[in-house]
Order: C-alpha cells, then sequence, then structure tokens
C-alpha cells in the first residue's frame, strides 16, 4: 500500500507517542506498584450489619504510625464519619456496602474506590500532606447522593 | 409516524428517523438547561433533587441512547440508498424505526413517573421499573432490524458488483453496524440475562460487577458508534463541499478496520476503581485501549490534507493560506472544523482518562461530564446538527432558512462548550464529583473553591440552550417554510487514490469480525469466567428515588 511520506512521518510519530505512554504505564505499574485499586474479595451485602468486620466501621493505629480503615459506605452515610490518623501512611483501607454502589473519593488526593455491594475493596496509600481532607461519595446512590460526606485528619490537627 | 415526512419524497424513511433524533435532542436540550442551572446552586424553582436525577436520567437517555441511535439510522439509511442505490426491504426499516419509537416512548415514561431514576448507566442495585429496560430492550431490537437492513442491502449491492470496492461512506457505515452489534451483544446479556429477570421479581439477586462488565463491554463500542458516522461525514462528505478531495481512501479504510478490531475488548478503562477484577487484566484493557488512538491519529491527518486540498484548490497559498480560503459561511463546514476541534482536546483527555494509574484522579469527577459533552456532546453532536443543513435542502428541496442564524449556531455551541466544558474539566480535577445536584458539601472549603467555575459552567449551559434552540428553529422553519427549490444530489468526495482498483483486503468484513470476535474473547472470556465461578453473593435491588 503506497502511503505518502508526510503521512507516513505523522503515522511513525503517533506510534512513538502511543508506545511512549505505554511504556510510562507500564514501567510505573512494575518498577513503582502503581496500580488502581483492584482487590478480589467478596461478602454478602446482606450480612454487612453482622459480620465479625464491618459490624463495628473503627481506625486502628499501629505502633509504626502505619493505619487501617475498617469501613461502610451506606445510603446516605460513611462510617466511620470521622477518620482521624496521625501519620501520612501507610492507611489501609478496606470498605464494602450493604446496598447500593457507593464511591469513595478523598478530595485532593488520588484515593478513589468504588464500594460495591458484595465486594471489599482494599486499597493502601501514603498521603502527600497532613491536613483536612472532604471524602465524597462519587457513585449515584439515591436522592441524598450529594449529600454523603465524610472527613480524613491526617497529622495532628484539630478537627470536628 | 411516516404522516411527519411529505409523502412524495423518497428519503420518508430517512426523514422520519432524524425527526426522531431532533425531538429527542430537544427535550434533552431542556432537561440540560435545567441541570446546568441547579448545579450551579441557583435558587430555581425546578430545583429538587428528585427532578435533578429523574433530570440528568433523561438527558442521559435521550442524548446518548435516542438522539444518536436515530441520527444514526437516519445517515445509514442515507447512505445505502444513495451510495448502493437501493434500500433492500425498506419496509423491514421501517418496522425497526417503529419499534425503536414505541421502546423509546415506554423508557421516557418510565423516567418521567420517577419509577426509574438511575441514570443512563442503570448501574444495579439500583433497580429501574421493568418497563425501562424492557423499552431500552425494544429500541435495541429495532436498531437491529436497522443492521440487518443496512448488511442485506450491502450484500445485494455487492452480488451485482463483485470485485468493486465498497463505496467508502457505505464502508464506514458498515463499520458502525458491526460495532454496534458486537456491543449490544454485552448489553443484551446484562439487560435479558440479568436486569429484566431481577426487576421482574424471578431472580432475587444480582452480581453489581458482573452486570458493570457487561455494561461497559457495550459502553465503550457504544462511542465509536456515535463517533464513526460522523467520521464517515468528515471524511466523505466534507471534501465534497469544500471542494476537494479526500487524502486517501485505501487509509481510511485502514481506519475503519481498525475500529472494528478494537472498540470492544477496552471496557476494564472504565472499571479502574473497581474492586473484583485483577490489575492484569485491566492492564490487558489499557493496552487496547491505547491501539483505538492510533486511527484517530490517522484521521486527524488525512482529514487535514484533505482540507488542505479543498483551500488550495480555492486558490489558497502560503503554509496556512489555504485555511482562510475554506468555506467559512457554511454552517456545516464550520461545525465540523469546530467538531474536530473539540474532539483534539477530548482525545487528549481521553488518553489521561485511560491511563491506567492516572485514572483514579478524574474518575467519576466533573473531569468527565467536560470530557464526553466534547467528545459526543460535541465532536459528534456538532458534526450531526450541521450535517443536518447540508440534508436539509437535499432531502426536502427546501432551502435554508435564516443562513445567518444556522451559521451562529455552531460557534455559539462551541463558546458555551468551552464555558460549561472547560469549567467542569478544571472542577473535576480539584476533586467536584458528577452526577450531585448540589456541590456544596455543607459549605466545605474544598466545595467553596469549585463553586465560581460551576456557575460558570451554568451560563455554559444557558448559551449551549440558546445555540440548541437557533438549531431547533433554523431546522423546523426549513422543513416548514423554507422556499422550494430543486433538491440538490447527495453527493461524496472523490479520494486522490485511484479506487477503480479489484476491492481490497479491507473490504472483507467476514474476516475482521473474526478477528474482532477472537479480542473480544481474549480479553473478556477469562474475567468473566472468573466472576462467573468465584463465591459471589449478589445483591438484593433497591430504589433510593
Ligand atoms: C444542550 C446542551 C447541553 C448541556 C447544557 C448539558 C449539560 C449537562 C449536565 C449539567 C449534565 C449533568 C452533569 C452531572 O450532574 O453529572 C449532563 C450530563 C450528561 N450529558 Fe449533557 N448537556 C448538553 C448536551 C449533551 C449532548 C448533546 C449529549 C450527547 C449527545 C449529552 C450527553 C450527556 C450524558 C451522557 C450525560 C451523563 C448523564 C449521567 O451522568 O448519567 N449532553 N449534561
Ligand atoms: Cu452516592
Ligand atoms: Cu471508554
Amino acid at each position: 500500500m503506497k502511503i505518502d511520506l508526510y503521512e507516513r512521518i505523522w503515522l511513525w510519530i503517533a506510534t512513538v507517542m502511543i508506545g511512549s505512554f505505554l511504556a510510562a504505564i507500564v514501567l510505573g505499574a512494575t518498577m513503582n506498584a502503581v496500580h488502581p485499586p483492584s482487590h478480589v474479595e467478596t461478602i454478602d451485602p446482606t450480612t454487612v450489619r453482622t459480620s465479625s468486620e464491618f459490624s463495628r466501621p473503627r481506625v486502628e493505629i499501629n505502633d509504626d504510625g502505619s493505619a487501617l480503615v475498617v469501613g461502610v459506605a451506606e445510603m446516605f452515610d460513611f462510617e466511620p464519619f470521622l477518620i482521624r490518623v496521625p501519620s501520612l501512611g501507610p492507611i489501609t483501607f478496606r470498605l464494602t456496602s450493604p446496598d447500593v454502589i457507593h464511591g469513595f473519593q478523598i478530595v485532593g488526593t488520588n484515593v478513589n474506590l468504588t464500594v460495591t455491594p458484595g465486594y471489599v475493596i482494599e486499597t493502601t496509600v501514603t498521603l502527600p500532606k497532613a491536613g483536612e481532607y472532604l471524602i465524597v461519595c462519587n457513585e449515584y446512590c439515591g436522592l441524598s447522593h450529594h449529600q454523603m460526606t465524610a472527613r480524613l485528619i491526617v497529622g495532628e490537627g484539630d478537627g470536628p | 409516524m411516516s404522516a411527519i415526512a411529505r409523502p412524495d419524497s423518497p428519503y420518508r424513511l430517512e426523514i422520519s428517523c432524524f425527526a426522531v433524533a431532533i425531538g429527542a435532542f430537544g427535550l434533552g436540550a431542556v432537561m440540560a438547561v435545567m441541570q446546568a442551572l441547579a448545579r450551579a446552586d441557583l435558587d430555581v424553582a425546578f430545583a429538587s433533587a428528585k427532578v435533578y436525577y429523574l433530570s440528568v436520567t433523561a438527558h442521559g437517555v435521550l442524548m446518548a441512547l435516542v438522539f444518536t441511535t436515530f441520527f444514526i439510522m437516519g445517515l445509514g439509511f442515507l447512505f445505502a440508498r444513495t451510495s448502493l442505490g437501493r434500500l433492500a426491504g425498506e419496509s423491514w426499516g421501517w418496522y425497526g424505526f417503529i419499534l425503536g419509537c414505541v421502546g423509546t416512548a415506554i423508557t421516557t415514561v418510565a423516567i418521567l413517573s420517577g419509577s426509574s431514576t438511575v441514570l443512563y448507566t442503570f448501574y444495579p442495585p439500583l433497580m429501574a421499573h421493568p418497563s425501562f429496560y424492557i423499552g431500552a430492550t425494544l429500541l435495541v431490537i429495532g436498531s437491529w432490524i436497522w443492521c440487518g437492513v443496512m448488511i442485506a442491502s450491502w450484500r445485494a449491492w455487492k452480488r451485482e458488483h463483485g470485485s468493486e470496492p465498497t463505496p467508502l461512506c457505505m464502508h464506514g457505515m458498515l463499520a458502525t453496524v458491526i460495532i454496534w452489534i458486537l456491543a449490544t451483544a454485552g448489553l443484551a446479556a446484562e439487560v435479558l440475562g440479568l436486569l429484566i429477570p431481577w426487576s421482574l421479581g424471578w431472580v432475587e439477586r444480582i452480581d453489581p460487577i458482573l452486570a458493570r462488565t457487561l455494561f461497559w463491554w457495550f459502553g465503550h463500542p457504544l462511542t465509536y458508534f456515535w463517533l464513526l458516522p460522523a467520521y464517515v461525514l468528515w471524511y466523505t462528505v466534507i471534501p465534497e463541499i469544500t471542494g476537494g478531495r479526500l487524502f486517501s481512501d485505501k487509509l481510511t479504510r485502514v481506519v475503519f478496520v481498525i475500529f472494528i478490531l478494537f472498540s470492544t475488548p477496552v471496557g476494564f478503562h472504565h472499571q479502574f476503581t473497581d474492586p473484583g477484577i485483577s490489575s492484569g487484566w485491566k492492564l490487558v484493557h489499557t493496552f487496547t485501549t491505547y491501539s483505538i488512538l492510533f486511527p484517530s491519529f490517522v484521521t486527524a491527518f488525512t482529514v487535514i490534507a484533505s482540507l488542505e486540498i479543498a483551500g488550495r484548490l480555492r486558490g489558497g497559498d502560503g503554509l496556512f493560506g489555504w485555511l482562510g480560503k475554506l468555506p467559512w459561511r457554511d454552517p456545516f463546514f464550520v461545525s465540523v472544523a469546530l467538531a474536530m476541534l473539540s474532539f483534539a482536546v477530548g482525545g487528549f483527555g481521553g488518553a489521561i482518562n485511560a491511563a491506567y494509574a492516572m485514572n483514579t484522579a478524574v474518575h467519576n469527577t466533573a473531569w468527565i461530564q467536560g470530557h464526553f459533552h466534547l467528545t459526543v456532546g460535541t465532536a459528534v453532536t456538532l458534526s450531526f446538527m450541521g450535517s443536518c443543513y447540508w440534508l436539509l435542502p437535499r432531502l426536502t428541496g427546501r432551502a435554508l432558512v435564516a443562513p445567518k442564524l444556522a451559521l451562529a449556531q455552531p460557534y455559539l455551541w462551541f463558546l458555551g462548550m468551552i464555558l460549561f466544558s472547560g469549567s467542569s474539566h478544571i472542577t473535576g480535577l480539584m476533586g467536584q464529583p458528577r452526577r450531585v445536584f448540589s456541590s456544596s458539601f455543607f459549605g466545605d472549603e474544598a466545595a467553596q473553591s469549585w463553586q465560581f467555575l460551576t456557575s460558570l459552567s451554568a451560563i455554559g449551559g444557558v448559551v449551549l440552550f440558546v445555540s440548541s434552540l437557533l438549531f431547533l428553529m433554523v431546522v423546523g422553519g426549513t422543513y416548514g417554510w423554507g422556499k422550494r427549490i430543486d433538491a440538490p444530489e447527495v453527493r461524496f468526495a472523490v479520494p486522490l487514490d485511484d479506487d477503480s482498483a479489484p476491492a481490497p483486503v479491507w473490504d472483507r468484513f467476514g474476516l475482521w469480525v473474526g478477528i474482532a470476535v477472537l479480542l473480544i474473547v481474549l480479553a473478556y472470556a477469562y474475567p468473566i469466567y472468573e466472576l462467573l465461578t468465584m463465591e459471589r453473593f449478589g445483591s438484593p435491588g433497591f430504589k433510593p428515588f
């Protein structure tokens, strides 16, 4: 197939560009373990409230300052509502929902999770700076979806 | 329904499809301006959460599913009729059209009654009224009949013209048809296999991740179902009306074939933040997703080169002199030029959305609504709206009324979209979620920071609405009262490269469909098998609306 010279050059530029995007992604994934949250674990959504793990939403702080957040997103609240951790991380979130799908987005960070009934989503993050963060639900879950929020306080600040 | 088209027009079927599409667009635009105002926390009478989410559901369905599908059916019928010189089984075309109308009516009633505020993605366990899913199914079955008519027309032509290459516009429409069939296979599995039995109460539980996986099997190729007909207009009509040549017939066919191959096995790029799907498979879909950037790069080159030829043939010279010579007073050309510009920006945004780990910075934020209003909401929609200014004289034999308004309309749309989409992109990066009735979050500080831009986006919404009204006025006015003229012919661009050669390998659709199916199997068989075989519990339905 005959292809015009300029077009051939352009096709090579496009190929190199796409190739370098992909290379950057693969390097990030393999060298720095940069992955989207992709935990595979199931749970019966009708027993979330009685399960040994999720019946008590909580924040556990370990001696080394790392934290475990076990949370439930439910129409139209997050529990725990106030998450207080002493250090930037690592912070592990384990979340599930007893009703519909919710989002868990910590505004100003890359933490963005789809909290799905029947599944447990888990991710571990280290945040870039201390302070107070707004957490919002970013998956439509019903008429009060826009009022579903929580708070994260990292470090010694005094929140509400 | 045929009463809406003049009985003597040979294009009654096409006109009926366009009329339903434009009607859905008008209704969707009314919803849109209400939403844009409500989001800015303006104290408007209709602003309640119930109305807002109902309206977003109606807007999403009417714009993304009804307007696009009917418009594309109309274009498909027209391209087959004009480029192949026939429409095989026109009465079947009418049955498909009528079934689509019935389905649309059922779903619209379900939405407006308030029983189905599940948004156009209808993720379970949000549960709509069964008629919502049933109406949508009828619309899709109607579109399948359209697919059948398109394929039958092509095969009938092929029997007579065995060794000739398929007319290029039809090549692109067949690619659209194939992508639609591959896409709706996933949708059919979700709606018929999971949602309808569950919403009727025959089964108690549904697996939300399986449903989302099947939805996005459909949802991404859906975007190429919208885009390809716009590309067909850019490739095969725009060079003709600007007085140029199509730069390369062969590469255009390659582009359509790559879309057939890679449109579908990519859906996990919408599920990067989902549990239940391992990161390895998400990475695989990232690779296939980036492959479909390639044909759009080719398109950028071919289409711009074709325009350059036109500009030079019209006497333009110098590096950029040809640009000024293009027909900037032709509303169709202007619409498409602005559509292309929007698509260039939207495409780069898309590359960020698809970027595996970077996706978490933008997923479900207002950035996404900014993104798809540039791509489907402008690149596709503006091309379709603009094409109406070209179609109307040809299909109805009437001259455009108010050509100045028609010329102002795409510019206004573009301006409105800069405001609406531009602000949405920025507030999205600041963390504003999408699909929220109000984003003040009880006066939170971070939320305060995006209020100004959200008001700006509301102004954009009003400008867009004015542009929609101009469009509806020109189209309606021309249809009803335009001066009678001799209808110009529907003609297509002549390529620079010789197309009398025997049908190229790019016309062997059977082969490409086979490879496309193989890629879908490779991309989906194992992850779906895993989803089906692990211990799952499923969820009962909820109606929090
Ligand atoms: C008349 C100009 C338009 C305006 C002012 C407008 C405005 C909006 C607004 C404010 C939203 C809701 C955002 C949210 O809460 O997340 C929205 C959603 C949406 N729009 Fe538009 N829009 C327009 C045209 C279009 C067009 C032409 C299309 C496609 C052909 C389109 C497709 C969509 C879709 C698919 C959604 C998503 C609904 C959802 O999140 O469920 N819009 N639009
Ligand atoms: Cu929500
Ligand atoms: Cu996609």
